[in-house]
């Protein structure tokens, strides 16, 4: 995993721990498992606050709406979720050039 | 995630330990593990334990073999360049070096040379080679590269980086070059200067300042993804015994 992975991750938890200084609430959600091409590796990190701000990527874009919402959920009753998504299936940038993988992402919460 | 955890990691990551935090997916049980030693609400046994010990010290995060309702994410400190020598190499190498994800420091007490004209957006360290390793303190994430030709400045950089963990230490110059500066080291004793890469870089056959840099960071690559012993290398047939 190259560092600028790992500096991504520095400022995720940075800004966790700012959100958290203001009381906010806040939700982690991380990529566990990919299946063919995809966007970012496996440990990649989005951090999301109760406000619906969010920090880093899970996906480049394809599906950071959806592991949002998701995070809201997983803040307001602190189930840890899986989710799993055929970033196919998005339909944002056309067929053409969608990568055609899959990505599973758990969404927890900071407590 | 616990907030403790969290800030745990953050410190571990400040101090440069690598850390790996394993997840029990149902219900977001967790343990940190430093230093092989798990922390915190989810117990790790055996052969898990022995499992996350062993992909930890690869960076190789994901679920686990031993038990798939587990998930381990590995935390491994930056890699770090330390260059030698403000060079015109050195200014073709540091972003190429940060390209490929590297975190660049140029050590030069030459003021005139590792100035941040030649160098925007890098760290420059004006210290002596000796006193500056001793400061940034090289570790298995630590690639050391010697550039400016000049033996003042080189050889204290290249002992303190050999006696060091560093995973790669290399140094530019000709094959004459390097016999020399091995006879210097065998005269006052420096060991382990088989590991020592020089000619440094991959073979490639470049000339320019761009192509040679190319080279330098093609092979702190794979010498970071491949041990060394395990690389056919025509270019280096007897690491460091060329002389």
């Amino acid at each position: 995993m190259s560092q600028t992975a790992e500096s991504a991750v520095d400022e995720v938890f940075a800004q966790i721990e700012r959100w958290q200084h203001d009381r906010r609430r806040v939700a982690l959600a991380t990529v566990i498992d990919t299946w063919g091409s995809s966007p970012r590796p496996v440990g990649s990190h989005l951090a999301v606050a109760d406000t619906g701000g969010f920090v880093g990527s899970v996906s480049g874009g394809c599906v950071e709406g959806a592991v949002v919402e998701a995070a809201l959920q997983v803040i307001a009753d602190g189930e840890p979720r899986e989710l799993e998504f055929g970033v196919s299936d998005e339909q944002a940038w056309g067929v053409g050039l969608a990568c055609g993988g899959r990505i599973a992402i758990y969404v927890e919460r900071v407590e | 995630m616990k907030t403790a955890t969290l800030r745990a990691l953050a410190s571990a990551r400040a101090a440069r330990q690598p850390v790996v935090v394993v997840t029990r997916l149902r219900d977001g049980a967790q343990s940190l593990v430093q230093a092989g030693h798990p922390q915190g609400d989810l117990e790790l046994v055996e052969p898990v334990l022995a499992e996350v010990r062993e992909r930890g010290l690869h960076d190789r995060s994901g679920r686990l073999q031993t038990d798939p309702g587990l998930f381990m994410r590995c935390y491994t400190p930056a890699r770090r360049l330390i260059l030698v020598g403000a060079v015109h190499i050195a200014q073709a190498l540091a972003p190429a070096a940060v390209m490929a994800g590297f975190d660049v420091t140029i050590v030069d007490p030459r003021t005139a040379f590792a100035t941040v004209e030649r160098f925007p957006d890098t760290r420059l360290a004006h210290d002596w080679p000796d006193v500056a390793l001793a400061k940034l303190a090289p570790d298995a994430q630590t690639a050391v590269v010697a550039l400016s030709h000049d033996p003042k400045l080189d050889d204290p950089a290249l002992i303190a980086a050999l006696a060091s963990p560093a995973f790669y230490v290399g140094a530019l110059g000709s094959r004459r070059t390097h016999a020399a500066r091995l006879e210097r080291f065998a005269a006052r004793g420096i060991t382990g200067t088989e590991r020592l890469r020089a000619p440094v870089g991959l073979d490639l056959g470049g000339r320019s300042a761009g192509e040679i840099a190319i080279a330098i960071i093609a092979e702190i690559i794979q010498t970071r993804y491949r041990p060394i012993e395990r690389i056919p290398h025509p270019h280096h047939p007897t690491p460091g015994a060329s002389a």
